[in-house]
């Protein structure tokens, strides 16, 4: 046995490479000044696919490092590949978004690497520490990008808002988590797993601590009631920053969430059960309600995106295999919905100004028919209409809940679903029904296009071959029941 | 012919002409020509192959024809498949679809002057839903069809609509989607009670489904075919959405996509829920029988002649349900054919509103008046459909709600008393407006100038004129492929109620 046993890190290799990658490029874009901005954006991009590559050699075998503190597998595997998808998307429109606003910094792609890096750590979390470790560096670089548009008062308000409710949010985890530990005597996920399985610890204190990880889990997908910073911070930040919230962290909080509660809290469901059924029918209905008022689409979909909380919730709720999978199908749809509308969104820009009102699409499927044809098909999709991706993204935590008796659930789910196709409705009719408002600026980047145009067809011709995503999320998800 | 895929080549070919639509470049006049002949077309080919659906059809079997099976999704236990079929119920559905979108293309030929190519597609794209919801033989197929129908005629309403279209193509939408997703519901618990999506192993095993959760399910699919019929007192969302869609809208909206409600009904909530259906039959017949009687007063207080015509589609739909849960062969049988009849019926009286509308540009009866002295053929055509309407013997009307009757007396006198009602008050309120558009003088000048039926308008009218005929004089033809499902599916029914009746009789 060596005098300094070194802890096994091949598990974490993408994670190094994203976290060396950031610091070299910061190297590279101190020394090159901002004339590098597009450099480090290309070479950030290509730092995404790398760690995504070594995910792939990796594949979907478990693997153990940092003395068992950090776990690959399957679950994480889908779950990071998505979170690289939204990292990568973001750095690719949001550079000549930059450009055109002015704000074209190389710490942009930088901050997105790096919180990426956190991300995927949040995603291999396998001990309270890690768990900690990786939601902090997450969120230390997304306040920051949020004002990255520091002229601008709202964007500054925007980062603000989110550093106070963020650091309000991780404070309570924390107290959970130290709750938890303080009950159990340990911070591993396996060992908890292992107390909470023989009734050990079952205790009124691991579940109050459980309570409070979830609060602060739950500000971190922007779940009902701990939704406040949502609309404002989506409306306030830059828009490619907005998508990148919208998608990237939610995604990997949720993943966080969902490993939280299956691997060490498995078999405590009953107790939390109650308390995600109400996050999911709170988000649901607010989600719902309270985006059929908005006149801004950056708001619109702030809201929109709570409600989606909401419906991958109900499959959190379930606790079995099949409701993870619906959760994990569901993500991976409203990646591709969501990244789709916000490109869609990025492309409302009228004399150089970016446009945010809904009624500044009226006539759209006039004057750029492909562009409102693919936006239709994004708020098809987001309200679930067949034959897009959404109606099977909401098909697989409905099949869950009514596999595990949450009837109720689901009926809620699908009642509030019609309710949000009103307001997805509106922003078709917009569209279509009224009277041009006239031209966005043309020509759209290629960038822009592409990556509309990819996400179309993946949202509109999913029903085709919905084997890779669903056959993913299936292993992903029975990684985590493995054992 | 049965190594053609022929059901899927009728299903999908549409959707292959609004590709190429989709591919015309350059004038704008030239692309609405060319959208226009490609549409044409491609609805004739898929008419003519749908013909031949019918003449390869074996009216001997109750089974399935034409099946079509390939794996789609099999993963993690939750497996659906690519799973088509007609039978006897099935077929003329799909004949209905594929020459009324054909007649309804031909009529918007010089109705629709802004955004053609957007039309074509819709309606071409529609064909495609409206196909498959008929032939799907698998739950998570026909939904995705079911619930896809109502993409493009949102957009039919809402772009091509009348003044008040946005109002109602909302209310049409989020009316229909709420019925829908409850029976999506409905469906994934059909897939936990016989572990499959199938249609067909789903029909043939009703005996999985407890008599409880019968009930439940037969709610969730009542919930969303209801709508659609649409029965009182859900049936607000039709008259708002026919007097705003434009003409062809209203074709397919009254010829189609109610028929889907029906066509639910029988297909699904009478065979797999049969227990369900005998507890619910009161139900469905207080809400038929004031369907008919109340939607005929209303319509009698029209002014509006397209609002008058929708009424009586409630009306006539009224006599539908009643029929299918009557659960006789002849009541069943009639009900499908009162479908097909007021598929035709009620899509060529909007067309025959159309033709008003495209001279004067309002469908209020009160503006028209002696147009007997200025368009013969018109009235003669509108003469026609209106006694088909009224259910005169010889029209295709007439046979559907005789049998309807016929079937529905066996099983409860009162209700079919009550129903028959229908038989005066059609009537009243067909002819009522037919005196007042065609009969007495030429007062208003706009009036004096209108002109009689096109040639294009004649070839529009002439084959429903024709079928509507046929169905009433022969209706054999059209019965012999129907009767052999529907008595199977009949015996099925009362077999599963007899055998549920006596298993209560031994509990005792």
């Amino acid at each position: 046995m060596p005098l300094f046993p070194f802890p096994d890190i091949a598990p974490a290799l993408p994670e190094i490479i994203l976290a060396v990658g950031a610091m070299a490029l910061l190297i590279f874009g101190a020394i090159r000044g901002e004339r590098s901005t597009r450099a480090v954006s290309w070479l950030a991009i290509a730092a995404l696919i790398l760690a995504f590559v070594v995910f792939l050699i990796y594949g979907g075998e478990r693997r153990l490092g940092f003395y068992g503190m950090f776990v690959s597998d399957a679950f994480a595997l889908f779950m990071k590949a998505l979170v690289l998808i939204g990292s990568a998307v973001t750095i690719l429109i949001g550079m000549r978004y930059n450009e055109d606003q002015g704000i074209a910094r190389f710490e942009f792609p930088v901050l997105v690497l790096l919180s990426t890096a956190g991300m995927m750590v949040m995603i291999s979390a396998n001990d309270l520490i890690t768990l900690y470790v990786g939601l902090e560096l997450q969120n230390l670089a997304l306040y920051v990008v949020a004002s990255f548009n520091r002229d601008s008062p709202r964007s500054s308000e925007a980062g603000l808002k989110y550093f106070v409710l963020g650091a309000l949010s991780s404070g309570m985890l924390l107290y959970g988590a130290s709750l938890i530990y303080g009950f159990t005597g340990t911070t591993a996920f396996s060992e908890i797993a292992q107390l909470v399985a023989g009734g050990a610890a079952s205790s009124t204190g691991v579940v109050i601590g459980l309570v409070f990880v979830v609060v602060g889990l739950a500000f971190k997908v922007s779940a009902v009631p701990f939704h406040m910073w949502t609309p404002d911070v989506y409306e306030g930040a830059p828009t490619p920053v907005t998508m990148f919230f919208a998608v990237a962290p939610k995604i990997a909080a949720l993943a966080l969430f969902v490993r939280f509660m299956i691997e060490p809290f498995g078999p405590l469901v009953s107790e939390w059960r109650q308390v995600i059924i109400f996050l999911s029918v709170a988000s649901m209905v607010l989600g719902a309600v309270a985006a059929i008022a908005q006149e801004n689409i950056k708001r619109l979909m702030a809201y929109s995106s709570i409600s989606h909380v909401g419906y991958a919730l109900i499959g959190l709720a379930t606790g079995t295999a099949a409701g993870i999978r619906g959760v994990l199908v569901y993500m991976a749809i409203y990646l591709f919905m969501t990244v789709g509308t916000w490109s869609v969104i990025l492309c409302m820009r009228r004399n150089g100004r970016m446009l945010e009102g809904i009624s500044d699409l009226a006539g759209l499927s006039r004057s750029q028919p492909a562009l409102a044809l693919a936006l239709a098909i994004f708020m098809f999709a987001l309200s679930g209409i067949p034959p897009t991706a959404g109606l099977f993204a909401k098909l697989y935590v409905f099949l869950a809940a009514i596999d595990a008796k949450l009837t109720g659930l689901a009926v809620i789910g699908v009642v509030t679903s019609v309710v949000s196709a009103f307001y997805y409705l509106r922003v078709v009719k917009v569209m279509y029904f009224d009277e041009p408002a006239g031209l966005f600026d043309r020509p759209l980047t290629a960038e822009l296009k592409g990556v509309v145009f990819v996400t179309a067809v993946v949202t509109l011709f999913f029903f085709v071959l919905p084997g890779p995503i669903v056959g993913g999320a299936e292993a992903a998800a029975s990684a985590l029941f493995a054992r | 012919m049965s190594h053609w895929p022929l059901l899927s080549l009728v299903t999908f070919l549409p959707l292959v002409g609004a590709a190429f639509i989709l591919l015309v470049q350059g004038e704008e006049a030239v692309v609405a020509r060319n959208a226009r002949w490609i549409a044409l077309w491609t609805s004739l080919i898929v008419f003519l192959l749908s013909l031949a659906l019918w003449f390869n059809f074996d009216p001997t079997i109750a089974d399935f024809q034409f099946v079509e099976r390939t794996t789609w999704v099999t993963l993690g236990g939750f497996n659906f498949n690519y799973h088509m079929g007609i039978d006897g119920i099935s077929l003329f559905f799909v004949l209905l679809t594929t020459i009324l979108t054909f007649i309804t293309i031909l009529s918007a030929w010089e109705i629709i002057q802004v955004r053609v190519r957007e039309f074509m597609i819709a309606f071409l794209v529609l064909e495609t839903l409206m196909v498959g919801v008929f032939c799907a033989l698998d739950f998570i197929l026909f939904y995705v069809f079911f619930e896809g129908v109502l993409i493009p005629m949102f957009l039919i309403i809402g772009v091509w609509g009348g003044s008040n279209r946005i109002y109602s193509a909302f209310k049409f939408f989020l009316y229909t989607l709420l019925g829908s997703v409850l029976m999506l519901l409905g469906v994934l618990a059909v897939y936990f009670q016989t572990g499959t999506t199938d249609i067909e192993y789903a029909l043939a095993h009703s005996e999985l489904f407890p008599a409880g959760l019968q009930k439940w399910l037969w709610l969730a699919f009542f919930a969303s075919f209801a709508v659609k019929v649409p029965m009182w007192p859900v049936h607000t969302w039709l008259p708002d959405a026919h007097v705003e869609a434009p003409t062809a809208g209203s074709v397919i909206l009254a010829g189609i996509l109610l028929k889907l409600g029906g066509y639910g009904f029988i297909r699904f909530s009478l065979p797999i829920f049969p227990l369900a259906s005998a507890y619910f039959t009161p139900l469905i017949f207080a809400l038929s029988a004031i369907a008919v009687i109340y939607t005929s007063l209303v319509a009698l207080a029209q002014l509006d002649m397209k609002k008058l015509v929708a009424y009586s589609s409630i009306a006539h739909m009224g006599f539908v349900t009643m029929g299918t849960f009557a659960v006789t062969s002849e009541a069943v049988q009639g009900a499908v054919i009162q479908m097909l009849s007021h598929g035709l019926v009620s899509g060529a009286l909007f067309l025959c509103v159309g033709v008003l509308y495209d001279r004067l540009h309002t469908h209020e009866i009160a503006r028209f008046g002696g147009l007997v002295h200025r368009m013969p053929a018109y009235a003669f055509v509108l003469m026609v459909f209106t006694l088909a309407s009224i259910g005169l013997p010889g029209t295709s009307g007439f046979v559907g709600e005789f049998l309807i009757l016929l079937g529905t007396f066996r099983v409860n006198t009162l209700e079919c008393t009550l129903a028959a009602t229908a038989l005066f008050l059609g009537p009243m309120y067909m002819l009522y407006m037919y005196r007042r558009v065609i009969f007495g003088t030429l007062t208003r000048a706009d009036l004096r100038g209108m002109l009689d039926l096109s040639m294009r308008e004649k070839a529009l009218f002439a084959p429903l004129l024709v079928v509507v005929i046929w169905m009433g004089v022969y209706p054999l033809s059209f019965l012999r492929p129907i009767q052999a499902s529907v008595d199977h599916l009949v015996r099925q029914v009362s077999a599963a109620t007899e055998a549920a009746s006596m298993r209560r009789a031994s509990l005792r």
